[in-house]
């Protein structure tokens, strides 16, 4: 294992570095501090989830251990590595900035992003565990004619991956500048260059592993929040609320407003506000956040590393129940950053009610909750689980890209399914590379952008383009190769091409003039989504080859293979 | 995987069985699903002040139970589902499984 130890020695230098630089330069007004309990502790969880990836390392051999860590995974942890990805940093911070900065508003987005898993439960999780092996194109394409539908799935995959790493790169480096007082680069560096170890040499194993270490201390951690955000009111939420209404009030009247406007501003963050405008966005947005999950390729791929259809479910199911129980704390500890930092003047400008320290900082109340609920040491813990959070989301997307490039197009369209294990776990390996080289350019690329929209475009096109092929391809008999492939490109062309035209890009990132955006609506996916399920109808009724015919043909035995697992590749070999 | 076999499966009683019975309780649930969903999005669309107003003296408003609450039965209908697919839906395939590569 040489390998690894060359790693582990070149990511003890990368820390190095990056605390070395760290304590020279005060360029930038948003950077704080260098954080020392976080940075220890940090590297105490790097160096627990190295040795992990050494662990893992010996255990990934052939490409279905990269790919799935070989189907061994049981329900339950399972369960807490899909919660754990989708805890992400946009979760964790950005949902709890937006209820301190918003109130009500916080948990609108919360709710979209839970309610897509009940419809994979009813209708796609035992079927994907069934009928897939290693990507979810395998699942797409069970009858179908492969080249075509592996090249659609693998640019849905890359598409959607490419947004979502943008998104946590850049909010990487800018949270680690904030959370640690290192530099943006270096900390985009840091987490490219962890994130390739751990996916290069331990795989699904020890991307899985990760996650579900990350998950149980952000789960811990938040929960120790909640509890002691509440316990401060004696346990009244109506407490907790009158608090935050009563602050809010208070930095309304200071803005000059009679206290009836002070009054009416202070109660409006216990009501939905300005985030969801017309009925349209609201319902459009609704459909990207509950579909979108649905059709995520990184969350996908995770069905397909436990052993059967009935640990499936088990994984969804505790997914459910902890992402749940995340958001529910999430929206307490947003009212406690209300309460607590904004109120506190070494943390905050509390006349003005705003964080200190210039722009994106409300992305860190969550952590100055952690502050003020539990001192030096829980802060530096809880800065360091958003550092692993970034870190292990990312590590996970990658190996969701890599996989389509290797599976999907190495193996099935180049190699046309003749592929060995070997040169295949060899290009997804390459590929691996690449894109944490592509993730760290992009993420340096994109520092100064803004790039709010981009988690909403991701959901967005794995919404329009991903999901309604995949749902289809299981569900519909009529369903072809033809009208899978057509329909899925027309989604994923609409969905980013109306995200373009839409205020959040054309007029906030490309800085045309406010009012000439094409479409009006804060998401597409209403009339993306709507593109790709006719465009799927259409052509494929419309097919009348013969290839379409024995398409249709083959839907039975699909369908009894969904149902009951006769034939599903094994728990390990596949 | 031979046709015979999937013949076999689609006409055994039972696969008709576990399909009249899951089927049908995973639309229903859907819809159900659905309907909460969209009618709470429905709610912030077209009529916010609702979800906005007091409940009782305090400042607590009815959005936050009604928010709660879709989050409670988002997690109550998911787990109801597993519970009732990994025992009853599992325990039916696994007999036709059985029957069939005898």
């Amino acid at each position: 294992m040489k390998r690894i130890q060359t790693a582990l020695a070149l990511a003890g230098l990368l820390a190095a570095t990056a605390a070395h630089a760290a304590g020279g330069d005060v360029d930038d007004t948003a950077k704080q501090a260098t954080n020392w309990t976080a940075i220890i502790l940090f590297v105490g969880f790097v160096a627990g989830t190295l040795w992990i990836t050494k662990w893992a390392a010996s255990k990934t051999r052939s490409a279905a251990d990269f790919y799935t860590a070989g189907g061994g995974i049981t329900g339950f942890q399972n369960g807490l590595a899909i919660a754990g990805d989708y805890m992400s940093a946009a979760s964790f911070l950005g949902i709890s900035a937006s209820v301190m900065t918003s109130g009500y508003d916080g948990l609108i987005y919360s709710i979209g992003f839970l309610v897509g898993w009940p419809i994979i439960t009813f209708l796609m999780a035992d079927r994907l565990r069934n009928l897939g092996k290693f990507t979810f194109a395998d699942v797409v394409g069970y009858r179908f004619a492969q080249p075509p539908i592996r090249m659609f799935a693998a640019s849905g995959t890359l598409i959607v991956v490419a947004f979502y790493l943008i998104a946590q790169m850049v909010g990487a480096g800018q949270l680690i500048k904030l959370l640690f007082g290192l530099d943006y680069w270096i900390a985009v560096v840091l987490v490219g260059a962890l994130m390739m170890v751990y996916v290069l040499f331990g795989g699904m194993t020890a991307t899985t592993w990760v996650q579900i270490i990350k998950a149980c201390m952000l789960l811990a951690g938040v929960s120790f929040m909640g509890f002691m955000v509440l316990a401060q009111y004696g346990f009244s939420p109506e407490a907790l609320f009158a608090k935050g209404v009563e602050v809010r009030t208070q930095i309304a009247a200071n803005t000059g407003k009679t206290p009836e406007e002070a009054a009416k501003a202070g109660l409006a963050i216990m009501g939905p506000g300005g985030f969801i405008k017309d009925p349209v966005s609201a319902i459009s947005f609704g459909m990207a956040l509950m579909f979108g999950t649905a059709g995520l390729p990184h969350i996908l791929m995770r069905f397909f590393t436990v052993p059967n259809a009935k640990e499936a479910r088990k994984s969804v199911g505790w997914a459910t129940v902890w992402i749940g129980y995340f958001y529910i704390l999430i929206f307490i500890i947003g009212f406690g950053a209300i309460t607590m930092v904004l109120t506190n003047p070494e943390m905050a400008d509390t006349a003005k009610g705003i964080i200190k320290g210039g722009a994106g900082t409300a992305n860190m109340a969550a952590v100055l909750v952690a502050k003020s609920v539990g001192g030096d040491i829980f802060y530096g813990f809880i800065s360091a689980v958003a550092f692993a959070t970034i870190l292990a989301v990312v590590a996970g997307l990658t190996l969701s890209g890599a996989s389509a490039v290797s599976h999907d197009l190495y193996a099935t369209v180049v190699k046309k399914g003749k592929a060995d294990s070997a040169s295949e776990l060899k290009v997804s390996r390459i590929t691996t590379i690449a894109l944490g080289i592509v993730a760290v350019i992009l993420g340096i690329v994109f520092e100064k952008q803004n790039i709010a929209f981009m988690v909403s475009l991701a959901f967005a096109v794995a919404a329009s383009a991903n999901f309604p092929p995949l749902i289809l391809s299981i569900l519909w008999k009529g369903c072809t190769t033809r009208g899978a492939v057509i329909g899925g490109f027309l989604g994923l062309i609409s969905s980013v091409g109306l995200t373009i035209v839409s205020p959040s890009v054309w007029e906030a990132t490309l800085g045309h003039p406010a009012g000439s955006a094409l479409f009006p609506y804060t998401s597409p996916a209403l009339f993306s989504m709507t593109i790709g399920f006719v465009g799927v109808w259409l052509f494929s009724i419309t097919d009348n080859s013969a290839r379409a015919a024995k398409e249709r043909d083959a839907f039975e035995a699909q369908q009894v293979r969904s149902e009951t697992g006769l034939g599903a590749s094994g728990a390990s070999g596949h | 995987m031979s046709d015979p076999v999937v013949e076999k499966i689609r006409r055994h009683p039972k696969y008709q069985e576990l399909r009249a019975r899951r089927n049908p309780l995973g639309i229903v649930l859907t819809v159900l699903m659905l309907a909460v969903y969209y009618g709470y999005i429905g709610l912030i669309a077209f009529d916010k002040p609702f979800l906005a107003k007091p409940i009782g003296a305090g400042v607590t408003s009815l959005g936050i139970p009604i928010g709660m609450g879709v989050i409670l039965f988002t997690i109550a209908i998911t787990v109801y589902y597993v519970r009732i697919a990994n025992n009853k839906f599992d325990a039916l395939t696994a007999e036709i499984l059985k029957d069939v590569t005898q």
